[in-house]
């Protein structure tokens, strides 16, 4: 109970003071929705606006939570009040789990302003909503960890912001999303496997088109590990360079 | 009761050792003090004993419980006031208690109530709804130390409670910490100010370079200086280089080689201790012949401070030169932060 207490109100703490507020919010909106318009207005035809969703979808994750819970944890550690997280009677993995589930929410709302926006260009009949639930959550846990992981490696808000940057644009290029994973050079694909957003992507354009090319069962087993690795990773180094 | 026991603690920044094997205890109810130097190792004490410094060597124990290895079994029976604030720039201060009172798994209601009092017996019932960034100091440092009694702990860290606070605030802040040590709380307090020391501890230790060079309750440790005359010679020039002091000191003890010529406090002045009374003639005269005119000669009613002069052999002088310049920095850096 009194961890509960504890949890919820560093959770309802953070969406008040970050995820709620109206710059976050419209930039939650606007980049989906910007996305969204540069992609559809220059694909007319309806059935393409459905090829492009899956993209749209795990991008507005990507950049909806990566560097948003690496920038507010640095700016937090930088003015000293995560300190106080620190010495709160509560296990890191629950005061971790506690920071990065507003980021979270928020990337799987992101994920659903471009699918709204869809929904009135095209038909969206015969989309597995269930699946997508799955990929979407799952894409976006991995995302905040990355962040997670990115938060626990850097010191400056600034580092934070490069550091995100220098995950987030290769994996766009390489997750499949907008050029074919049959399409990179062969010494390339290896790096794609080896990032989470493409299982994500991938399980996305199974769920809308039915064309991944990736095991669905698989795609879910691997965002599992890299959430769990990135998790497990960053609270090693919470304890190894936070408790000095 | 022993609230807190500490055996051999020591702590290691790879080759520097920061806290040398220190051994003290904490009464139920009364004030502990940790008094020394700027870099002697209390805040590092202090983050071993919380859970925010690993600890490299010895045993920590609250309430009898070893709990060396895992804070987290001991910080819900903990408040705690770092020597910097630590509390959400953004949130008002009603919030900010509200908040720190949920981080301890208080209820809603309850935490609302505490907060409200704190508030008030804090006298910071008009600034509650304002946000904390616009808080001075002295208001950051009172409402810090309500957020970490807002849960009421079994013991209350506070690390420099009054440092780089102006004087009214800081005479403030020693009231409450008066008032929270008379309703029962118990307290490690540290700080570089004696008479803050004297005033507020019913035991301390004296810290220098990571070790206890002393431990006691204060009237123990006045024992050390009982039946020792001292007399403070102002004279008409300034002493702060060590070379002038060290040429002087060399004539003064060929010329009375039963007493001590120390530093004073203040830049001008210079005191002779002797285990006797002595007559002031001699003294007046051999510091004339020297061209240094004696203004006035006062005798000093022993404080804890000729003791902590005596044990630990660092003046005062430039014990808290050192910490004006630390605080001078430190604003500096405050003000390009904001
Ligand atoms: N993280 C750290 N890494 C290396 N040295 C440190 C660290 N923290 C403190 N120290 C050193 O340990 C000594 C004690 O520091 P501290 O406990 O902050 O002193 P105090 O609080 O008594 O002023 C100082 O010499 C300081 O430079
Ligand atoms: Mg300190």
């Amino acid at each position: 109970m009194k961890t509960w207490i504890a949890f919820s109100s560093i959770l309802m703490k953070d969406m008040r003071s970050y995820y709620l507020k109206p710059p976050n919010i419209s930039w939650g909106l606007i980049f989906p929705i910007a996305w969204t318009l540069m992609f559809f207005l220059r694909s007319p035809v309806a059935v393409e606006v459905r090829d492009l969703l899956p993209g749209v979808m795990a991008l507005s994750i990507l950049f909806g939570t990566t560097s948003m819970l690496a920038v507010t944890i640095t700016f937090e550690r930088k003015s000293r009040s995560f300190e106080r997280l620190l010495l709160a009677p509560i296990s890191f993995n629950l005061l971790m789990l506690a920071k990065t589930s507003g980021a979270i929410m928020f990337g799987v709302v992101n994920a659903f302003v471009p699918v709204i926006f869809a929904s009135f260009l095209t038909d969206l009949s015969g989309i597995n909503w269930l699946m997508i639930l799955g990929s979407v959550l799952l894409v976006a846990i991995t995302s905040t960890f990355l962040g997670l992981f990115i938060a626990v490696s850097v010191s400056q808000v600034f580092e934070a912001q490069t550091f995100s940057n220098f995950f987030r644009f290769p994996m766009l290029f390489l997750c499949g999303l907008f050029i074919p994973l049959a399409d990179l050079p062969s010494f390339l694909r290896p790096v794609s496997y080896a990032l989470p957003l493409t299982y994500g992507a991938d399980i996305l354009k199974t769920a809308i088109n039915q064309n991944g090319i990736i095991s669905i069962p698989l795609s879910f087993i691997a965002l599992l590990c890299f959430s769990v690795f990135l998790f497990a990773y960053s609270i090693y180094n919470v304890n190894r360079k936070w408790i000095l | 009761m022993k609230i807190i026991e500490v055996e051999n603690l020591k702590k290691n920044f790879n080759e520097f050792t920061a806290v040398d094997g220190v051994n003290f205890y904490i009464n139920q109810g009364e004030i502990f003090g940790f008094l020394g130097p700027n870099g002697a190792g209390k805040t590092t004490t202090i983050n071993m004993l919380t859970g925010m410094a690993k600890i490299t060597e010895g045993k920590v124990k609250l309430m009898g419980e070893d709990y060396t290895g895992n804070a987290k079994k001991a910080q819900a029976m903990m408040g705690i006031v770092p020597d910097e604030s630590n509390l959400y720039e953004e949130l008002s201060g009603w919030e900010n208690l509200v908040f720190c009172g949920a981080l301890y798994g208080m209820k809603k209601k309850l935490s609302e109530e505490r907060a409200a009092q704190l508030l008030k017996e804090f006298g910071l019932e008009e600034a509650a709804s304002k946000s904390f960034k616009a808080y001075s100091k002295g208001m950051k440092r009172k409402l810090a130390i309500a957020a970490g009694i807002i849960h009421q702990p079994e013991i209350l860290f506070l690390d420099e409670p009054t440092t780089g606070i102006d004087v009214a605030f800081a005479r403030q802040i020693r009231n409450l910490i008066v008032d929270l040590h008379s309703k029962g709380t118990t307290i490690f307090l540290t700080t570089h100010y004696i008479e803050e020391a004297e005033r507020l501890c019913e035991r301390l230790a004296f810290i220098v370079q990571g070790k206890i060079v002393r431990e006691g309750t204060v009237e123990e440790m006045m024992k050390e200086i009982q039946g020792e005359n001292i007399v403070n010679f102002t004279l008409g020039k300034d002493f702060t280089l060590r070379d002038d002091f060290t040429k002087i000191e060399e004539e003064f003890r060929s010329h009375f080689p039963d007493f001590n010529l120390k530093m004073g406090t203040k830049n001008s002045g210079l005191r002779i201790h002797s285990p006797s009374n002595f007559t002031l003639f001699p003294f007046v005269q051999f510091f004339e012949e020297r061209g240094l005119p004696v203004f006035e000669a006062k005798i000093i009613r022993p404080s804890l401070e000729e003791v902590f002069v005596k044990v630990t052999g660092i003046e005062l002088q430039k014990m808290q030169s050192e910490q004006n310049q630390k605080g001078k920095k430190g604003q500096k850096g405050g003000g390009s932060r904001s």
